[in-house]
């Protein structure tokens, strides 16, 4: 067991883990932050998709030993009230079916926005290809991001 | 505008009651008697189906006794109160509903939930909103007639008097309960303001903030976490284990060996390894050691070896119409092919999971993502020799189900372990586990011959249907209907069925049957259509023009949806260069009728699927996202799902994970176009229906695009990739 100092949501937490867990388990098990799921374990479905420093990790297959010092948001900590614009784009497109994968899928599509404000189909289809929808919401997935990106360069805030 | 013909037939025995509760809540039930195996609060004795509750500070609230799986009856229900209430639907919220036999069927499957919800939702919110109304009419001393419900309110104009529902209450309550037949219940697309609209999903706040909604966000004080392994061939039982080294291991709590019983849908032999949290369970797992007794190999080369001998039989002879071989004789053309479509798994992407606490006082309680948790809870009473009312199940929202979760031997695994541990437990399957111990869609090999007349038309057509099962009987998910089209539309008809012995499990898989025989049915089509040299739409309206006998469908409304994609698609306008053209199908399952035309890109063997043209008549269309979101997410899955297999050998399953049964993924979706026609037929369920036909709509184009046929799936079986 080792005890990690982690920062996530903006918030410090220190909790004593087998240094092999990944930071998912940390999160769902030690945290009980549960808005990150657990699809295939190794790494090729997304669906535990959180941000690091703000680039799209797979929670399932990095320790979270490894994680210490870094700037770690999960889908609860990306905006709480909903108000996000990706947030706010996928509920007015109504992506979700299941809604299982959609943490994974919102996170993926707001690093992409904060990078690419404006993405072209093929630069969205490239930023999301890692995380899997088995419900096949694919189509509103792109129509969402479009939508969150017109609203963020008309209202000129923050992605 | 007394119309009682349209107001649908309730059962016989259906009725209201209308309460008041003590917050001062007005409570407006609608129901029958069902058979109540379990009780579960003993001061109540009658619980409505559905009911409708207005509270003094207006909000309504419905409750949802059917789960959750993404197929939108949570939001699709509240919507046709709300309609036949006159209320703003941002004032309606909606209640999961724990397993209650009070409650009638509370299942996901057959896409029943929104025909079956259909008469009484709208009569608890139209006989709440007739109450209101007679409620006010007394209150003011005015006739009943000249007031109206609006917005959540009763509104006089001639006194320009007004009354929001929640002054009304009280008066309400005490009126006497109106007939069921005098309810002037909406019932057309005409009628509607608020059902056909587009409305979000009332579960989009939690799921968009990750708030604990699914079954495995469940957490309960001093919960511990599980694993269970089973025997990777099916069937395979438990020798022995090394569960007392296992139990030292950092974590661990709790490590046995669990016996099970004999039913292949049940508890199965296995070991459970219980930790303090999931990661400890699953790393001790991989340091056990068990010798498992098994007794049989089934493989996919010996299912193929025997398809390929029974092939040459005759089979059992299933229906057989007119003189097939006569026809034959005489035919000016004849067309024979034969179709394979491989076993495929369900992949939830929420792998298999349950939590249970076992009370001392012997009551068991779970938390379960499951399609049908009645069967559920009979299971663990039969498995752990419990009184099923001691079992209280409730509903967690659903991380997909497409037919795995009607299965809950992944509730009496908890349900033995919660026991056994005397502590709250959360079983959390893994990836592998899911993919290794599914329900499969089981494979079929289909020999077709049609004898093309005169005219062009298919008037003779035999087919050969191989499927699986045991002892003369086709296993579950493994039987075609006799009176399955094109039964009833050709004049001789005959269906032969053989069967290959089959240890594997399987079950229903989204759209059962039909997501196979779809693509059977609308590829083989296509080939006769081209043989007689006709173009695949017109060769299928005028294969829908004229019955023999009884049909299955309503020829008309599939005729139409036919016509709609093709019109949408411009069909027939289009030229088959640069490697782009299109394919059309349709498909009646379920009730609904839905038709694609799809376009295509092919370089070489290397195909895109670029665009889908969808139309669609279930009836009224409810929630005009949830039912567009069907029809997205069925083209996809039909599409994703044709190029998947799950192959066998050793007597288990080969697959294990995303990265050896690869689903679709962003940049494989094509556009997608639905339109519906808004029938005044009753509404049927969308779950199921828009899959199968998406494979042959794509088959089809990809033929007309390479010239290859794919008579093989998964695609890749035909030369094809996607």
């Amino acid at each position: 067991m080792s005890i990690v100092k982690l920062k996530i949501n903006g918030q410090s937490v220190s909790i004593d883990i087998p240094s092999d867990m990944p930071l998912l388990w940390a999160l769902r098990d030690k945290l009980d932050l549960v808005g990150t799921k657990y699809g295939c374990g190794i790494g090729v479905c997304g669906t535990c998709t959180v941000l690091v420093n703000g680039i799209p990790m797979r929670s399932c297959v990095v320790p979270a030993v490894s994680m210490a010092g870094m700037e770690i948001t999960t889908i609860e900590g990306l905006d709480p009230t909903g108000e996000h614009p990706v947030q706010k784009a996928w509920d007015e497109e109504d992506v979700p079916q299941c809604g299982y994968c959609q943490s994974g899928q919102i996170l993926t599509a707001s690093a992409l926005l904060q990078q690419n404000p404006n993405p072209s189909d093929e630069e969205i289809d490239s930023a999301m290809t890692g995380v899997l929808c088995r419900c096949g919401t694919y189509h509103r997935i792109r129509k969402a991001i479009k939508l969150a990106a017109k609203n963020t360069g008309a209202t000129g805030g923050e992605s | 505008m007394s119309t009682v013909e349209r107001n649908l037939p309730m059962d016989r025995r259906s009725f209201l009651k209308v309460s008041m509760m003590a917050s001062g809540a007005l409570l407006v039930g609608c129901g029958r008697p069902v058979p109540v195996d379990v009780g579960v609060s003993d001061q109540e004795t009658w619980v409505a189906n559905l009911y409708v509750r207005i509270d003094p500070d207006g909000k309504i609230t419905i409750v949802s006794k059917n789960p959750e799986a993404g197929q939108g009856v949570k939001t699709a229900f509240p919507m046709v109160v709300a309609e036949c209430l006159n209320v703003d639907w941002k004032n309606v919220s909606v209640e999961q509903a724990p397993l209650d036999d009070r409650y009638g069927r509370q299942v996901i499957g057959g896409s029943r939930g929104t025909p079956d919800g259909w008469d009484d939702l709208r009569v608890a919110g139209t006989a709440a909103r007739e109450l209101l109304v007679t409620a006010a009419a007394e209150k003011w001393g005015v006739p009943r007639g000249d007031c109206a419900a609006e917005s959540g309110a009763i509104v006089h104009e001639a006194s320009g008097q007004s009354a929001p529902y929640e002054s009304l209450l009280e008066i309400a309550a005490g009126l006497p309960v109106p007939d069921i037949d005098d309810l002037d219940l909406k019932s057309r697309p005409a009628d509607f303001s608020l059902l056909g609209t587009f409305v979000p999903g009332v579960d989009n706040a939690k799921i968009l903030t990750g708030q604990p909604l699914f079954g495995c966000d469940k957490r309960l004080d001093g919960m511990l976490y599980a694993v269970y392994e089973k025997s990777r061939i099916f069937e395979g039982k438990v020798r022995d284990a090394n569960v007392d080294e296992i139990r030292k291991l950092p974590g661990v709590t709790h490590a046995f060996v669990v016996e099970g019983t004999d039913d292949p849908r049940g508890l199965r032999s296995g070991v459970a390894i219980v930790a303090n949290t999931w990661w400890e369970a699953n790393s001790a797992r991989k340091r056990l050691r068990v010798n498992w007794d098994t007794n049989q190999s089934d493989s996919s080369a010996d299912f193929e070896s025997a398809a390929e001998a029974l092939r040459l039989e005759t089979g059992e002879i299933q229906r057989s119409d007119g003189d097939v071989d006569e026809a034959f004789d005489k035919a000016g053309k004849i067309v024979e092919a034969s179709y394979y479509y491989p076993f495929v798994g369900h992949a939830n992407l929420e792998p298999q999971n349950c939590t249970a606490v076992y009370h001392e006082s012997g009551k068991l309680e779970l938390w379960a993502p499951s399609q049908n948790p009645k069967s559920g809870r009979a299971l663990i009473a039969k498995t752990l020799g419990i009184p099923q009312r001691n079992i209280h199940v409730n509903l967690m929202r659903i991380g997909g189900g497409f037919g795995r979760r009607l299965r809950s031997e992944f509730m009496a695994e908890v349900a033995w372990i919660a026991r056994e541990v005397g502590q709250p437990v959360q079983l959390q399957w893994t990836r592998e586990d899911d993919m290794h111990h599914d329900y499969y869609r089981p494979a079929a090999w289909h020999h077709f011959k049609a004898g093309i007349d005169a005219d062009g038309r298919m008037n003779a057509f035999d087919h050969h249907f191989i499927t699986f099962g045991k002892d003369g009987e086709t296993a579950s998910g493994a039987s075609l209907s006799a009176s399955h089209y094109p039964a009833g539309l050709v004049p001789n008809f005959r269906l032969r069925r053989s069967i290959i012995d089959l240890n594997v499990p399987t079950g229903p898989w989204r759209s059962p049957g039909h997501s196979a025989y779809g693509w059977v049915y609308q590829s083989f089509l296509d080939e006769v259509a081209v043989a007689a040299g006709r173009d695949p739409l017109e060769f299928r309206l005028d294969f829908l023009s004229r019955s023999y006998g009884e049909t299955q469908m309503d020829l008309e409304r599939a005729t139409d949806v036919l016509k709609l994609a093709a019109k949408n698609a411009r069909w027939g306008n289009q030229q088959a260069d640069d490697g782009r053209a299109q394919g059309i199908a349709f498909h009646f399952d379920h009730g609904a009728y839905v038709a694609y035309v799809v376009e295509v890109v092919a370089d070489g063997s290397s195909v895109n699927v670029e665009k889908v043209y969808a139309a669609v008549d279930c009836g009224p269309v409810i929630n005009l996202s949830g039912a567009k979101n069907q029809v997205e997410g069925g083209f996809v899955d039909g599409l994703s799902t044709a190029n998947l297999e799950v192959t066998f050998a050793n007597g288990a399953a080969q697959q294990s994970n995303f990265d050896d049964y690869e689903l679709l993924r962003i940049g494989q979706t094509p556009e997608i176009e639905v339109e519906f026609i808004q029938s005044d037929n009753r509404p049927s369920g969308l779950g199921e229906p828009p899959l199968a036909p998406a494979a042959p709509a794509v088959c089809n184009a990809i033929f007309a695009a390479t010239g290859t046929r794919v008579r093989n799936l998964p695609f890749g079986r035909s030369g094809i990739s996607i």
